[in-house]
This record gives structure tokens, sequence and C-alpha cells, in this order.
């Protein structure tokens, strides 16, 4: 494994940070907000994402991707993340993308993957509960077989854009007790399902979050996606690869807020010398940058070592992970306490990093969970 | 032939030396301790005494000092071949045959600055371990503020009057040789009046003190300076510009370091569920289900599994450093937080391991606690100066803020 950038590799992060400074400002994030858009990002700036390749770069070729890896990917989203675009990498391309990637039926790809590597199609993955924290074998929701049919019941939240998603995939048990490690299913829903409810959810951050209410959900058996009773391997695997997008996504995010920061300590002055000047902050910021750093070797080797099937990837995964959860609240944190006042007002940009950073935290496993699977994964 | 077929054949020549020249008895050995290995010197002492067959075969090669000319009695090798020698040194499992600040600090500092009449006298010396040499640059009003020190050295005639005092002249003890800075100029700026100069430790009016540390006994020793005279040809690089020579000694200090770092970066890695030496230890002191080895304090099993994954962060940005520098681009702002954050994590990994060891981690010596929890009281006071020794950890952190970051003065 290199840690370093190949050529490729920087011409893409070059293309993704001209692209992000022409057309995805934060005041974009604004907006979206402001105007309590449906989506919560934009699908024109999402098709044209897709036209630069971005959207197919983990598809294979004959599913009309680009067939690149995860190292590709983080450097895109790393950019996005610079400036808290929305646009749904994370949901359609890496969760449930990667279900039918990985576990999905030729039809079912065929139906589904072209249109979401074209910036078509999206979809969603339901799978967190209220009682599941984020134990993927925690399942209460379950699916009954009834005359070759499927009915789903149950409720997921935390569901990344289920509101613009065309199906769900959502993950239920067909067998076994709440949290065995085995019996857990996923099926492909469609939005208009009957039974299918989809509540669209205001959150900090203003991502497209949606409440998934299933009240006997009924879906044809050729719903499946992958084995019965087999789906919890299938979703370690993808959310071991959302998980490393998300990091990108963070790292970047950290890094502007770091950015952002450095530069008011420069500009700010008080008692007549800028408040960079002081070793109380002085010291902070360094401490922010050594975190950053460490945060930046970590995404990368988690990257990487998915990408080469390494036996190692999901203790790196956890590493990044619980890395990025941790460096990126501390940033966030002390980028709004540096900024003074003006860092609480809504008017600022720097309380969007904050929310974001939050929100990132809590999502996909946060720093304590994935320190107690590094531990899991190496025996104590 | 294309280089790497020439350095395969490198390879085997060295393979072939080495099984012919390696005493059986050093092999195996380990030089991992602070202090162990082969330092050389006129009161040299060896450990097997077959070290010193070794020493003496390593040197006649030069390869005790592989990049340096041969001129000097240095092997003469490449950057490639040396790393091959390093390589085919470590299969073997042989232990350096020489270690010590003239091949890492003085050394490489005498090849850039010294005088041909000063690389005649000392490199060879160094090369076959004849001279040991330590640092005089700390001083008791001196430590972060290194250039305000104060050791005076008077012109008289041909000679320097040197008076003063050095503190944390590690090995001062059993050094001959002590590279020093001192005040060459009182009335000049701070850095501007500072000579870098080479002192025989056996020159009337030179004492050496050891210093007890709150860990017990230690490397580091004062040493007083009173009347002693130093030839003034012994000054490297011009009188009144020693500060230059200084920096860039430091530079080669670092180095050693990092490569230390490296090392630990590259080293064999445990096996899932083989378990680190603090889950043994905490499964040693009664923390873990018997069956299935899980730690049952969720507490300590989250500061294990923190300070776990902090070394291992460290360690990627280290590698990713290097991978960096392999593919060419300049050194990288990452660098600026080796020091730094090693110490900081050696500090935290004796401190969790002396609480996992409860009352058996606080054996200072005699009944009641094994060796290695005596090693482990000792190691966890001592592992407390990491982060003052060699540029403290705020003077790091300022280092950081000023020069990667730009904060303002």
């Amino acid at each position: 494994m290199q840690l370093v950038l190949t050529e490729d590799q920087e011409l893409l992060a070059k293309t993704a940070a001209d692209f992000v400074a022409e057309h995805s400002p934060v005041a974009r994030v604004r907006a979206l907000r402001d105007s309590r858009d449906p989506d919560g990002f934009s699908r024109a700036l999402w098709k044209q994402m897709a036209e630069l390749g971005w959207v197919g770069i983990p598809f294979a070729e004959s599913l009309g991707g680009a067939g690149m890896g995860l190292a590709e990917l983080a450097v895109v989203q790393e950019e996005l993340g610079r400036k808290l675009a929305p646009e749904p990498f994370l949901s359609t391309v890496l969760l449930a993308g990667q279900v039918l990637q990985l576990a999905g039926s030729e039809t079912q790809q065929k139906t589904w993957l072209a249109g979401v590597a074209s910036g078509d199609t999206f979809l969603a993955l339901a799978q967190q509960e209220r009682g599941s924290r984020f134990d993927l074998h925690r399942v209460a929701t379950r699916a009954e077989a009834s005359g070759g049919r499927w009915q789903i019941t149950g409720e997921k939240i935390a569901v990344l854009d289920g509101g613009a998603a065309d199906a769900i995939v959502v993950v239920a048990r067909t067998s076994g007790a709440a949290d065995d490690r085995t019996g857990i299913s996923l099926f492909l829903v469609p939005s208009r399902a009957p039974g299918l409810r989809v509540v669209r959810q205001s959150r900090v951050d203003s991502r497209g979050a949606a409440l998934v209410q299933l009240a006997g959900c009924e879906v044809p058996e050729d719903a499946r996606v992958g084995a019965l009773g087999e789906g919890l391997p299938v979703l370690e695997a993808v959310t071991d690869r959302a998980t490393v997008g998300l990091c990108a996504e963070m790292l970047g995010s950290m890094s502007e807020a770091f950015e952002r920061t450095l530069s008011y300590l420069k500009h700010r002055i008080q008692f007549g010398v800028p408040i960079g000047s002081f070793q109380a902050l002085k010291h902070r910021a360094a401490e922010l940058f050594i975190q950053i750093e460490l945060c930046r070797s970590a995404v990368m080797a988690a990257a990487r070592a998915v990408d080469e099937g390494s036996p190692e990837a999901p203790a790196l995964v956890s590493l990044a992970k619980a890395r990025c959860s941790d460096a990126g609240i501390l940033v966030a944190n002390e980028a709004v306490q540096m900024h003074g006042g003006i860092g609480m007002t809504d008017e600022h940009e720097i309380g969007f990093y904050l929310k974001r950073a939050r929100a990132a935290e809590l999502t996909l496993g946060d720093g304590s969970w994935h320190r107690a699977r590094w531990a899991r994964l190496a025996g104590y | 032939m294309s280089d790497g077929a020439n350095l395969e054949g490198f390879r085997s020549e060295v393979r072939r030396w080495l099984e012919a020249h390696a005493p059986k008895s050093i092999r195996g050995l380990q030089a991992s301790i602070e202090g162990a290995g082969n330092w050389g010197g006129r009161r040299a002492t060896f450990d097997p005494p077959e070290m010193k067959i070794w020493l003496e075969r390593m040197a006649a090669r030069g390869w005790t000092a592989p990049t340096w000319p041969t001129a000097y009695g240095g092997g003469g090798l490449s950057n490639e071949q040396a790393k091959v020698l390093a390589q085919e040194l470590a299969a073997a499992v042989l232990p350096p045959p020489l270690t010590g600040f003239g091949l890492e600090m003085i050394g490489p500092t005498l090849l850039q600055f010294g005088t041909e009449e000063q690389k005649q006298e000392h490199l060879t010396k160094i090369i076959r371990g004849e001279i040991r040499w330590c640092q005089g640059y700390s001083e008791p009003d001196s430590g972060s503020d290194l250039a305000s020190l104060q050791t005076r050295a008077v012109r008289d005639g041909d000679h320097f009057v040197v008076n003063g005092r050095k503190v944390w002249t590690s090995y001062g003890d059993v050094a001959d040789w002590i590279f020093a800075l001192v005040r060459s100029d009182p009335n000049a700026k701070k850095q501007e009046g500072i000579t870098f100069l080479l002192i025989d430790m056996e020159t009337p009016g030179i004492t050496v003190r050891p210093i007890q540390l709150i860990s017990g006994k230690s490397p580091f020793c004062e040493t007083i300076f009173d009347d002693v005279r130093v030839p003034v040809t012994n000054a490297v690089s011009q009188i009144n510009a020693g500060w230059t020579v200084a920096k860039a000694l430091l530079g080669y200090e670092r180095a050693m370091i990092a490569d230390a770092f490296g090392a630990s970066a590259r080293g064999p890695r445990k096996k899932a569920g083989q378990g680190s030496r603090l889950v043994q230890l905490a499964r040693q002191y009664g923390f873990a289900n018997g069956g299935s080895g899980a730690i049952l304090d969720g507490v300590l099993r989250d500061e294990i599994a923190q300070l776990e994954m902090d070394e291992r962060a460290f360690h990627l940005t280290v590698q990713r450093s290097r991978d960096a520098a392999k593919a060419g681009h300049r050194p990288g702002p990452e660098s600026s937080l080796f020091k730094v954050y090693a110490t900081e994590l050696n500090k935290d990994r004796h401190e969790l391991m002396v609480r996992i060891a409860g009352a058996q981690g606080l054996g200072w010596e005699g009944p009641g606690y094994d060796e290695d929890e005596i090693a482990l009281a000792h190691q966890w006071l001592r592992s407390r100066g990491n982060s003052i020794e060699g540029g403290t950890s705020e003077i790091q952190l300022n280092i950081i803020a000023k020069r990667v970051l730009g904060l303002p003065d």
C-alpha cells in the first residue's frame, strides 16, 4: 500500500476542487436549507457530477461505472466535503448502490445501477432503528413470507436521502431474535410500494434524512437482494466502503474549517495584535493540525486497504472513522470558539461546519463504537 | 548491467561476506534499549568479547559508516547500497557493529563543515570506534532557549580558554571528546556570538558528574569547564558562526530520531487475537474474562484501543511521509508532528501500563516485584522526559504554529 496520491488521483482532486469552487459555495447549503428544498441537494449538480464520471467511480464498467476504487472516490468526496456539498454520494453510490453491486442479481443491477451511474436514479439504505445504535446486526424490523411475497413491518431512522430515493434497500429480519447475526435479509423496496411511508426529517445539518415506516409493506419475492438470511456480511462490507467515503468527506470539512479558523486567527485584531499571536491559541491550532494530519493518513490507508481487499481493512476503516469523528468535532468546536461571538451567528458559515461535523460523527458509528470494534477485531 | 542487477550483485556479495565474517556468538543480538549496542571509545567494553572482532572487521571495510567517503575510511557506498547492507544485517539478525553520536551527529556535521585536517583527524577514529563523542549544548540557564548559552570562550593566542557548565551531556563520563557550543563574542546578538568547538575530554580543567533522574541512574551528566585551553583550530566552521553548525547537527539528530520511528513503523505487526503488550498486561493483571480474553472493563478497553489506534495512525503518518518522499515530493508538513506526537504517545503508553499493573506497577526494587515490573516503573518515570529532551513539546508546537501554520509572533 502506497500512501501517496497517483498523478491521476492528483488530477482528479484538482478537477474536483475547481468544480466545487465554481459551483458549490457553502452559500448553496444555506439556500437549500432556507428554501426547505425537498431533496436537500441539487439534482442538476448531481447530473453534472455524473457526467464528470464521479458518480460512477466505484461501479463496474459493465454497469456503466468507471471501475475505480475508493482511493479515487475519496479525493472527490474530500473536495466536496470542504464546501459541505450535500449531494447523495453516501446514500445512493456507497450505501444502497454498493448493496446492489455486491449482492444484487444481474437483473437488479441492470435495472438500477445504470441509472445511478448516469445520475438519474436515487437510492437509499434503511438500516438503522431506534434501538440499534450503530450495530448492524440489531434488526427488529421483520419480513414475513406470504404467498410468494414478502410483508415488511417496522421503522427505520436516519435514512439518508430517503425522501429523494426512487427505491430503498430495507434491512429486515427473516428469522431469529432481534440481535442474532444471521436471519437478516435485504429487500429493494420501490418508493411507491404500498405500506411504505417516507417522512422527510429536518436535521441540524440540513441533510435529507428520512423516517421510513413499513406497515406490512408488500414486495415480490424478486425484491430480495442477496441470499436469504445472509444479509449481515453484505451490510458489513458495504458499511466499510461507505464509511471510507464519509471519512473522506469529513477530512475535507475539517481541513476547510481549520483553514478558515487559521485565517481568522491571522486577521482578527484584539488588544492591538492578531489573536493568532497568542500562545494559548497557537498551541491549540498546532494540536488541530496534528489531528488532521493523522486523519489524512488513516483515511488514505483505509481507502487503499478496502480497494486491495486487505484483511486489515475493517480495522483500518474503524481507525479512520474513530479519528475523523473525534478530530472532526474537536476541530469544529475549536473553530467556533476561536471565531468568538461571530462564530455563534447563523450569518457566519463556520457554524455549518460544526453542525455537519456532529452529524457525520453520529453516522455509521462514532469514536467509541469504532474503538470497541477495533478491540473486538483484535480479540479483546 | 542495470542498476538493479548491480544492486543484487552487491547484495549477494554482502551476504557472503557477512556469512564468512560475522562471529557466531553475536548473531541474534539486538540493540534496542537505551544505551545498548557498542558505543566504542577509549574505554569501550565488549559484550560478548567477539563484538570487538565484529567491529574491527566491519570498520576495516568502512561499513560502520557505509556512506562516508573511502578517503576517511568510510564505505563509500551509495544510499541504495547502504540500504541493502542494512537489510542484510537485519535479515541475518546481526547487531550494528557501532553506534553513537560520532557516527550519527558529529561525523555528518564534520563532513559538511569540517576542515580537511579535522576530517582526517576525527572521521577515521569515529569509523573505527576509537573515539566516543558526547554533546555539550544545554546549560543550567539555557534549555529551550539554547542560543542564550553562557559558557565563555576567551581568545588567548592560539587557544580559547573555556569556562562554564554544560548539562545533559549524555555519556559525558565515558566519552573521549565533546562537541560544544561556547560564547566567543558576548557583545554580538545571541545567535551570532557562538562558536562550535571540539574539545578533548582529557584536557585539564574538565570535571564530569553523573545526574540522577527521577527514574534513577541515567547516562546524563553535568560537565564543568574550568580554564580549559582548547586550540583555536578546533573550531568547526568560522569562529562566531557556530549557531549554523549547531542547527545542522540538530537536523542530523532529528534524522536519527525519524529513522528510529521509521523502523518501528516497518516493524512486524501482531496478528489479530494475539494481543498487544497492553492487552497482555490487562489479562495478566486481572482485567480479562478467562475464557474469551475480552477485557471486561469497558473504560480500560476503550483506553487501550484509543492508544493502539493513535499509535497506528502515527505509524501510517510516518509511512505517508516516506511514501511521498519516495515518489519525489518535497517533505510535507506532516513530518513536523513526529517528535511531539511520538513522545506524547510514549508517555501515554507507559502511564497506561503502570495503571494496568496497579500496585505491581509501583516497584522500585527488591522483593515482591519481578524484573518486568521494576523495569516498567522506571521506564514510566523515564518516559516523562521524552517530551522535554530534544526540544520540548511546547517548543515543537511553537515551531508548527510558526513554520507550518504561519501564525504571527
